[in-house]
């Protein structure tokens, strides 16, 4: 019989490297991002628009692209994974139907996001006739995200006490008074901690975009939610593999700049998880 | 004692799926007094009770049979209007289990939800369902206080004040001390006698030396038939019925 303690010492080691692999990268994608995209982060980078083919200025409308793709995605997938969230948890029985609801929403989660931009491209550019635009966008994005909405706010809902449901019935309440009052309240963290995450997620997605709203080169604000945009992601690659020349700083900066947008997302969801649950004591 | 019966029960059948839990229950509770039910565990005891304010209905694959009268109303069936009963018929749970809001949200809840109220309208109904059960002036400068930071007994007394607080007639009861402290169990019995002057009370116990302290009549259960139902008094001294006996003498339960 080998030394058991040995072995164990061992598979501690082998498993805290396993664990050290997954801290490696993040640490050097961002450190990688920050040495070479720092420098060309200044107030004209931020704020002004592109010039001379993409190769200087600023990428102030991809920003903006990107934050309007995002709120229009919170608009419309939100109100819509909440309210399915709530069907399926608080209503919907156990039957087949609801069964094959909740197999496609965990389908959906799977479908690759290029898979995404070309439905959104036939349904909402093509069939809707909303063209290249940021409603197409946006609501491409959103779909994206619904699976994610859906099974975090299923989380959040199933995580409020069954006492608490049965009190305010008890006390006269019906059923949607109970989810008004008292469920919805109590799961909101983590409603919203989980549509941040997701949308942080599709903040950063080029393919969804690609057919449904980004533009190659626009170097203005939109005017309308029915007209093109830049977007981020797209605009980082366009500039990496599509326009000649483009100086390697500009690149990384604005990877740098996604990178910040999606963690500071994050960031908003930690803190939102973190106050709510100073909170509750359930 | 002559009151009134608040409810009459008779030929009361229910069914979780195929389980036959309460079987041909008659019996009729009187107003004003405190009755208590007893037996041994799963018994239906707590599904009695829960017929009556309806809450089975939550249950999936309940079935239920027979009549119970609530002031000529009967309540079994499915044109009732189960709000309006759950206003009338409240209840306090096993667990103290008051919501995470504030001790002045925690009973204003109740009343909101059945009317628009203006604010001082409200105010009234907290001070006079805190000083039901005796909290008031524990709790008068805490109103904006988590009803979560409460001790355990507060907790309760504080569900039994939302209860007051939509005015219903009869309370019940489901094992209300039994999470608590012997001294809090007390004083949460001392509050029942008091508050049965303006209630009806069933209260669901395991514990048969509170079923004999405080109530007035006893039923007692078994594997869902109702076997004994009178004074109290009399059920513990000269049971009629040989199981009512061994179960208070201890032989089971």
């Amino acid at each position: 019989m080998r030394n058991p303690r040995r072995t164990q010492k061992i598979a501690f080691f082998l498993l805290f490297l396993a664990t050290l692999f997954i801290v490696v990268p993040v640490g050097l994608i961002v450190i990688i991002i920050i040495q070479k995209g720092l420098p060309a982060v200044n107030w004209q980078f931020l704020s002004d628009v592109p010039r001379q083919g993409m190769r200087a200025g600023g990428i102030f409308p991809a920003i903006i692209g990107t934050v309007y793709l995002v709120t229009g995605a919170i608009i419309f997938a939100l109100p819509i994974g909440v309210l399915a969230a709530i069907y399926l948890n608080e209503y919907a029985g156990d039957n087949f139907l609801t069964r094959i609801i909740k197999l496609a929403i965990v389908n959906l989660a799977g479908v690759p996001s290029v898979v995404y931009g070309l439905f959104g491209l036939a349904l909402f550019v093509v069939f809707f006739r909303f063209g290249a635009s940021i409603i197409a966008g946006s609501f491409t994005l959103g779909i994206m995200t619904l699976p994610i909405i859906i099974t975090t706010s299923r989380e959040a809902l199933e995580s409020v006490p069954y006492s608490f449901r049965e009190v305010s019935r008890s006390l006269g309440a019906s059923k949607w008074q109970t989810i008004r009052y008292i469920v919805l309240p109590n799961a909101l963290s983590g409603i919203l901690t989980g549509t941040i995450l997701g949308l942080g997620r599709a903040a950063g997605e080029t393919a969804p975009i690609l057919f449904t709203v980004a533009a190659f080169y626009l170097p203005r604000l939109p005017h309308s939610v029915f007209e093109q945009t830049m977007a981020l992601p797209y605009h980082l690659y366009v500039i990496s593999t599509q326009v000649p020349n483009v100086d390697e700083k500009v690149r990384y900066g604005t990877a740098l700049v996604l990178l910040a947008l999606v963690l500071f997302m994050n960031l908003v969801a930690i803190v939102i998880r973190f106050k709510f649950r100073k909170k509750k004591k359930w | 004692m002559d009151n009134i019966s608040a409810i009459e029960i008779s030929g009361l059948d229910l069914w979780y799926g195929d389980f036959h839990a309460l079987k041909n229950i008659r019996a009729g509770f009187r107003e004003r007094i405190i009755t208590a039910i007893i037996g041994p565990s799963g018994c239906g005891k707590s599904t009695l009770l829960r017929v009556l304010n309806r809450m089975n209905d939550l249950v999936e694959g309940v079935r239920m049979s027979g009549h119970v009268l609530m002031k000529q109303e009967d309540i079994i069936g499915e044109a009732v209007d189960v709000t309006g009963l759950r206003k009338k018929v409240g209840m306090v749970f096993q667990r103290p289990n008051p919501f995470p809001l504030s001790i002045y949200e925690n009973i204003v809840f109740g009343p909101r939800i059945h009317a628009n109220m203006r604010r001082h309208e409200l105010d009234d109904i907290v001070e006079k369902s805190l000083r039901s059960v005796l909290l008031w002036e524990e709790l008068k400068d805490k109103l904006n206080r988590s009803a979560l930071d409460l001790s355990l007994e507060q907790k309760q007394r504080l569900c039994i004040a939302r209860l007051t607080a939509v005015k219903p007639d009869i309370l019940l009861m489901d094992e209300p001390c039994s999470t608590l402290d012997p001294q809090s169990t007390q004083r949460i019995e001392e509050l029942m006698r008091e508050l049965k002057k303006d209630y009806t009370i069933i209260i669901v116990t395991h514990n048969m030396q509170q079923a004999a302290r405080i109530s007035d009549e006893t039923g007692f259960m078994l594997l869902g038939e109702l076997i004994e139902f009178g004074p109290t008094e009399h059920v513990f001294t000269s049971p009629d019925d040989r199981r009512t006996e061994d179960y208070i003498t201890g032989r089971y339960g």
